[in-house]
């Protein structure tokens, strides 16, 4: 069977119920985890499986505290200091924060503004990935407005900056 | 190397009351908020971490060239009494001078440039200068960023920007802070309409001393509230060609009406404020600040000849406790400090 969503092979078959309708889904692992937020991992047992499912259709996995593996703040330790407790935790609570950040700042969800010249350690040039990054928004709303002749020139731009 | 006594007798640059818009532009101010990598933010650091991120961060500030000489504060090691100076002259948050731990603060280039260490993020840095002068500002900021940034690694997220504690300030980190001087908005009973206008425009305004401060002496600072989703430039030139002209407008426009429709009343308010400043044997530094505000006003509308400027500028910096005390050289109490303070006034505008 293939992915409803792909041409993959479904490993993941749902069945819920929605408006008191039946409604089945075939996902393979991919898309399960993107769409339905069921982290899948094969020969996983069926208790831990099953715990997962309920954790993320109950919201249940934020207040049981599962926080950031590098400074173990949790969601809600968040949400009561307002602070949050190191980089990494924009990563991690990416989707939480992102409404909260709109609020915050006239929904905006992206940076623009400064971007620093070098990122020291990891040695990538940080202007170039934050120019690749605007650069494919851009290309998929060209593509989406059917604005080709944009798209054209922006592809262009992409391979020039991806070959830099 | 500079001592922080250096600072106390002259007046700190954003009190100079010399730059473009000054009868109106008290101050520009603008800060950077940075984290560097490899530190969690300061809520979840240790007490080691804290100290190891304090003397690294002190010793690349010392380092990095930002002007030829840098005053470095060890605020964990410093008299209250010189961290509330530091509060006054608006070069560390009240917050900054309370808080535990290694902490510091470098200032640089006559005071125009701050940077406070450890503070809600690893680094504030913050440029103040007189008057309108946000553009000059920027400049000067993004520089010191660059070269900071040339021996630092930045929290740097490619969606959302530089990473701050509070996701408040997250994107550019930065905050545009004007400070302005609207006595006769007061007097007139409009300054209620700047704030409903600023808070449609999604600005903040507050008090002398920002964040959870009350406006004495008529004294507003208007600020952004996002960071995100808008360029530094685009931040500040909406501050530079809306906001502020459109206020200083209001104010001139209530100047205007205050000396064509109620002289004997505005006059009243200078000449009162003039003779309590120059009578008073005790005075506590609220009110002073209120009279220094209706004479500095008095000034700026020719009502009164015989004080300059800098004279009042130099008033509303060093009747402030901190800055009393340090120049006496010695703690006082409340009601010392009103007399002490009442005397010296007198002594500068020559009272009775």
């Amino acid at each position: 069977m293939k992915c409803d969503n792909c041409n993959k092979n479904a490993t993941v078959h749902l069945t819920e119920v929605q408006g008191g309708k039946r409604v089945e889904k075939h996902l393979c692992e991919q898309c399960a985890q993107q769409a339905e937020g069921i982290p899948v991992k094969s020969n996983m047992p069926i208790n831990e499986l099953l715990t997962n499912f309920v954790m993320a259709h109950s919201g249940l996995q934020k207040e049981a505290g599962t926080g950031c593996e590098q400074c173990g703040i949790t969601w809600t330790e968040f949400r009561q200091s307002g602070l949050l407790g190191c980089q990494h935790d924009y990563t991690v609570f990416e989707k939480d924060l992102t409404p909260l950040l709109q609020r915050a700042h006239e929904n905006a969800t992206h940076h623009l503004g400064k971007v620093p010249a070098r990122r020291g350690g990891s040695g990538v040039p940080m202007k170039r990935q934050v120019d690749l990054a605007r650069l494919r928004k851009e290309l998929a709303k060209a593509v989406e407005g059917e604005d080709y002749e944009r798209a054209a020139k922006l592809r262009d731009q992409i391979r020039q900056a991806e070959a830099s | 190397m500079m001592k922080i006594n250096d600072l106390t007798s002259r007046a700190g640059e954003w009190l100079r009351g010399n730059g473009p818009m000054s009868e109106i532009v008290i101050s520009s101010r603008i800060r950077l908020a940075r984290n560097v990598c490899g530190f969690p933010f300061l809520t979840r650091c240790s007490r080691h971490q804290r100290q190891q991120l304090e003397s690294s961060v002190r010793e690349t500030i010392l380092g990095a060239n930002i002007a030829p000489q840098v005053l470095y504060v060890d605020l964990e090691a410093a008299p209250e009494v010189d961290r509330n100076l530091l509060v006054e002259r608006h070069l560390i948050s009240k917050p900054h001078a309370v808080a535990e731990g290694a902490r510091g603060v470098a200032v640089a280039e006559n005071e125009t440039i701050s940077i406070m260490v450890n503070e809600e993020d690893h680094l504030r840095i913050q440029v103040l200068r007189s008057g309108l002068q946000l553009e000059e500002a920027w400049e000067q900021i993004n520089k010191v960023d660059d070269q900071l940034e040339s021996q630092l690694d930045w929290a740097f997220h490619t969606r959302f920007g530089y990473l701050t504690a509070c996701p408040t300030n997250v994107g550019t980190g930065i905050r545009v802070s004007v400070m302005l001087h609207l006595p006769a908005l007061k007097l007139t009973s409009e300054i209620e309409k700047v704030f409903r206008a600023a808070k449609e425009m999604r600005l903040a305004v507050r008090g002398l001393y920002g964040e959870g401060t009350e406006a004495t002496g008529d004294f507003y600072q208007i600020s952004n509230q996002s960071t995100l989703g808008k360029s530094e430039d685009d931040i500040i030139s909406d501050f530079k060609h809306v906001v502020i002209p459109k206020i200083i407008e209001y104010e001139h426009i209530a100047r205007r009406t205050l000396l064509s429709d109620k002289t004997v009343a505005l006059d009243d308010k200078v000449a009162r404020a003039l003779g309590v400043l120059r009578s008073a044997r005790l005075i506590a530094s609220e009110e002073t600040l209120l009279l220094l505000s209706h004479l500095r006003m008095g000034v700026h509308m020719g009502r009164v000849k015989d004080i300059d400027m800098r004279t009042i500028n130099e008033l509303f910096l060093l009747t402030q406790p901190a800055h009393l005390q340090k120049l006496h050289g010695r703690k006082l109490d409340g009601d010392m400090r009103r007399a002490i303070r009442a005397d010296y006034i007198r002594q500068r505008l020559g009272g009775n």
